[in-house]
């Protein structure tokens, strides 16, 4: 049986010569897979959506009911759903505090440690330490609210007076939320510094500067991107860290800005109601979607903002 | 005076990697207001012997020298000295342009700044750039980026930036084989105009730029021994080197017939 | 002449007009060497600091974990010997028919039906006797070092302020504590159920994130062309990556318990278990952490799978492999250490985490081994955070313990990553 070619010329229809056909051929099997491939790849968008969604959703609701307004909501100093007060400041404040303590600690301390590991330890010190930051990094969340609640809060009791420091407060949780969050900024921090060309340090070092102008007036600020990204990513970890704060910071809404004050932060608060007994449709349990949807919108505009750093770090650098 | 004036010598100078010596026993005396060319194959090491005259070898851990590198008589590597005031008075251009991510102004001012300089610094900044024949493509642009500029423009800055601390000497790392052809002529001639005030040693692969630039020459080679290391086989006048060297290596160098 | 002045002269010798060169010093640069050591101090005590807060953290659990306790029996143990046989040395008949004796026959038949006494081991009937008939309470504790430190004073105090009881210097931790299951009394309280549940939801974690962060790594790799879609799937992930753990939390309330509920509470296999707790089960926990770990699992994925050199692919299409199959056959084997490194750590994240389990539903008290997904669950770092919620001290003895588990867990998981790390050490 002669068939026509592309050109259009016959072929020879020699049995020992098979005819020579490159036309795409249908793979089946390699169709489904990739359709399954492509799935697993989608999810990910089907999770945010989801995540978009429901929170929304259930937040409409909660906005819907009479007992709330959005303005009161935002302004709000008091947050009490028996006597339908819905006002998120107590719990924003709260966050607010914690992240702060939080940040005061892990930024000089990591960035230390960053510039530490990258500029003047050893390459033998390097390979101890910068495990030893990632154990630190690896440890539970709910092991550090156990140190905050067991170790700093009686520790800051000793130190400031029994009758300052309440047995739950938002400063030891910060301090060891602050903890936690030192190895985060420093790992980025040290990748950052590290990334910066050679060539920049030892074109300092050939202009007769000491180490520390090297390190501090030329290699950070090339690598000021990746560590502001380092920053804000740990930023939004601590708004968003729950456990140290769901152990230590206390339970119940306080408009207070005092860090030895017992507040419940938004996390916090998500944690509490959603422990006990919750039914559905509840304003209860409409009010944690409506938080977890701020907080889902928070961190998303900070991770996004690190990004952008990330992206400009890399365009100089690579 | 008619007598040579030396701001280096060197005198069994073997610079180590760990336990391989990279560089052995280099005896050499470096001419004030010359421009020294070390010239050699690749992997000799030129860079390496270069970097031992403002100490930034010892950037890279494990590094170590013996001998000694008298800079204007005086031991370099003394346990009394410090090599910031080394580097201070012996300023370093590198093969790649490396500006720093800063404004070409900081570039120039900074080094100065952090040393303690009093004097007006756009003055300072102003001189330094003319001298590196930089000036009048960037004074309308002091203030963008180092960067922003072309790679033979960079290298100007560089050496810009070098001179604006006011070194003695200045040592170049094979300064223009990151350029062109054009970027390359102009760094040559900006040599020759430094060389007025300046010592410079000059790393080049490229003979023909070693024979237009330079006042005296050292080849460098590996020597035939077991452990692989550079070091320097003939050190004289530029036009003997090219002309008459001493050594049959040089001579098959020189003349390209090298291996 | 002075060799200064020799060098001066030197120099002087060689100068020209115009010429800047220095004779002295840098005025400055002691000040600056000074600053340079202070800086240096610094950043160092800044790193070790990160290490003493590890070193105090894991102290404090130590600490926590022993102790000098003050133990106060409600009956004396005495009274339940039989012919002379204290209660240690009873058989489990013998321990059963205590019960049943000592017991209102109500209580008994409860006992029974939570899980019959056949079924029961020696060990839970003795706990048993202890925690219904002895009942043993906890009067006071002391940690560690306090015990160590000031052992003379504690017992004096104790024979003082509690005599009759006995003071025993106890280990938190221990074999019985690992087999118990939960208990309301601290004596007898285990975490045989909470590690077992950590068991369950890891497992249902795996089976969920393992294949489908490696098909989304294998396609974002391999398949998928630089286009707007998949620009966005990629952004996607990494953002994915830093939503706070308590948002799948809530998400998985939302989801796997309330919508999914027929589903993860099994109705629709026809389980109709009366303890389960509607959606609250191991599944939609397990489901839970799965979403939570995929987009960590994915970009570790990613980049074992980019680590494999093009080399190979073009190997294997240039000898008329399908892209499948050149994935199948040389891309994974290639990048599997490395895809099992990452999906280990990211489990051991999964492992520690309490928020999202918190709101998804972890049952507070249960004392009943999960049996299958459809469970009500509690797990490690649940029982953890339960614990140390408790005001009296001796829960939190208990939560030092079991931290001291749920550590050593993470700890061999990140052992068999970086073992998988070093045995499959990159070829290329």
């Amino acid at each position: 049986m002669a068939k026509k070619t592309a050109n259009g010329l016959k072929q020879d229809k020699d049995p020992a010569r098979p005819l020579l056909n490159l036309k795409k051929r249908r793979r089946p099997g390699e169709i489904v897979i990739q359709s399954l491939l492509f799935f697993t790849g989608f999810f990910s968008i089907f999770t945010t959506i989801s995540i978009v969604y429901e929170l929304g959703k259930e937040a409409w609701l909660f906005f819907r009911t009479p007992a709330v307004n959005l303005l009161e909501f935002l302004t709000g100093t008091k947050w009490q759903p028996h006597i339908e007060e819905f006002g998120i400041l107590p719990l924003a404040t709260a966050t607010l505090v914690t992240t702060a303590i939080a940040m005061a600690i892990a930024i000089p301390l990591g960035l230390a440690a960053a510039i530490y590991l990258s500029e003047y330890a050893s390459k033998k010190m390097r390979n101890t330490l910068k495990p030893i930051l990632e154990v630190l990094a690896g440890i539970p969340t709910i092991v550090y609210g156990y140190f905050a609640l067991t170790f700093v809060t009686p520790l800051l009791r000793s130190v400031f007076g029994n009758d300052i420091v309440e047995i739950y407060n938002t400063g030891s949780a910060g301090l060891v939320m602050g903890i936690l969050i030192l190895p985060l900024i420093a790992s980025i921090s040290e990748d950052a510094l590290n990334a910066v060309p050679r060539a920049l340090r030892e074109a300092a070092y050939g202009l007769g500067a000491t180490k520390l102008e090297v390190a501090v007036k030329i290699v950070l600020p090339a690598a000021l991107s990746g560590i502001a990204a380092a920053v804000i990513l740990g930023i939004s970890r601590a708004i968003g860290e729950t456990m140290i704060v769901a152990v230590a910071a206390g339970a119940g809404p306080n408009f207070t800005l005092n860090p030895f004050k017992a507040a419940e932060t938004m996390t916090g608060h998500i944690v509490r109601i959603s422990g006990g007994d919750l039914s559905y449709d509840s304003i209860d349990y409409n009010s944690i979607f409506a938080i977890g949807l701020m907080l889902f919108f928070l961190t998303l505009t900070l991770n996004i903002i690190s990004q952008r750093f990330v992206r400009r770090f890399r365009e100089v650098y690579e | 005076m008619t007598e040579i004036n030396y701001v280096f010598e060197t005198h069994g100078l073997n610079i180590f990697y760990g336990n391989f010596l990279a560089v052995a026993d280099v005896n050499i005396n470096i001419p004030r207001h010359k421009i020294t060319a070390i010239i050699g194959p690749s992997g000799c090491g030129k860079s390496t012997l270069l970097r031992a005259f403002n100490r930034m070898n010892e950037l890279v851990p494990d590094t170590h020298i013996h001998g000694e590198v008298l800079f204007e008589g005086q031991n370099l590597y003394e346990k009394s000295v410090d090599p910031v005031e080394v580097r201070y008075r012996i300023g370093m251009v590198f093969q790649k342009p490396n500006p720093f991510p800063k404004s070409i102004y900081e570039n120039v001012a900074w080094a100065a700044r952090i040393h303690g300089h009093k004097g007006n610094m756009d003055e300072l900044v102003e001189s330094s750039l003319r001298q590196a024949a930089l000036w009048d493509e960037v004074k309308d642009i002091l203030h963008s980026s180092g960067l922003a500029i072309s790679g033979g423009q960079q290298q100007r800055l560089c050496i810009a930036r070098a001179i604006a601390v006011k070194p003695e000497v200045i040592l170049m790392d094979e300064p223009a084989s990151a350029l062109d052809p054009i970027a390359t002529l102009k760094i040559e001639e900006l040599m020759q105009e430094l060389k007025q005030k300046y010592t410079i040693v000059i790393v080049t692969h490229n003979m023909q730029q070693a024979a237009r630039v330079s006042d005296h020459t050292a080849m460098m080679m590996l020597n035939g021994g077991a452990t692989r290391s550079g070091t320097v086989i003939e050190f004289d006048e530029t036009n003997k080197i090219f002309t008459r060297p001493t050594d049959k290596r040089t001579e098959d160098y020189v003349t390209g017939r090298f291996g | 002449m002075t060799a200064k002045e020799n060098r001066k002269k030197r120099i002087e010798s060689s100068m020209r007009p115009g010429d800047t060169v220095l004779y002295s010093p840098l005025s400055n640069l002691s000040a600056r060497n000074r600053l340079g050591r202070t800086w240096q101090l610094v950043f160092l005590s800044s790193t070790i600091i990160g290490i003493l807060a590890l070193t105090a953290l894991l102290l404090n659990i130590l600490d926590r974990s022993f102790g000098y306790v003050v133990l106060h029996a409600k009956v004396d143990p005495a009274t339940f010997a039989v012919d002379g046989l204290p209660l240690e040395e009873q058989t489990k008949d013998q321990l059963v028919s205590l019960l049943e004796t000592e017991l209102s026959s109500g209580a008994f038949n409860k006992l029974n039906n939570e899980k019959s006494f056949e079924e029961r081991s020696r060990a839970e009937v003795y706990a048993l006797v202890i925690e219904r008939l002895v009942k043993y309470e906890v009067e006071e504790t002391w940690p560690l070092f306090e015990s160590i430190t000031n052992s003379g004073e504690i017992k004096a105090y104790a024979a003082q302020e509690y005599p009759g009881d006995k003071l025993t210097f106890i280990s938190w931790l221990t074999a019985d504590f690992i087999s118990r299951p939960q208990s309301s009394e601290a004596v007898t309280a285990g975490i045989r159920t909470a590690i077992l549940g950590s068991l369950w939801t890891i497992l249902i974690t795996i089976l969920f994130a393992f294949p489908m962060g490696v098909g989304a790594a294998i396609y974002l790799e391999e398949y998928a062309a630089d286009n707007w879609m998949n620009r966005v799937i990629r952004t996607n992930i990494n953002n994915l990556a830093g939503v706070p753990s308590i948002i799948y939390g809530i998400l998985g309330l939302a989801i796997f318990v309330r919508v999914l509920e027929k589903l993860t509470s099994g109705a629709v296999f026809g389980l109709v278990d009366p303890t389960t707790a509607n959606g609250r089960t191991i599944l939609s926990a397990g489901l839970t952490l799965g979403l939570l770990v995929l987009p960590v699992i994915i970009i570790n994925a990613q980049e074992a799978i980019r680590a494999v050199p093009q080399s190979l692919r073009k190997a294997s299409y240039g000898l008329g492999a399908t892209r499948w199959q050149t994935v199948w056959s040389h891309v994974l084997p290639n990048a599997l250490p490395g895809i099992l490194t990452g999906t280990i750590l990211a489990i051991s994240r999964a492992i520690g985490e309490t928020a999202p389990l918190v709101v998804v539903g972890a049952s507070t008290a249960i004392s009943m081994d999960p049996s299958s997904p459809f469970s009500k669950f509690t797990a490690l770092p649940i029982q953890i955070y339960q614990w140390t919620a408790r005001p009296q001290e001796e829960w939190r003895h208990l939560a030092a313990a079991a931290i001291v588990v749920l550590l050593a867990l993470l700890l061999s998981l990140n052992a068999a990553a970086i073992f998988l790390r070093n045995r499959f050490a990159r070829k290329y």
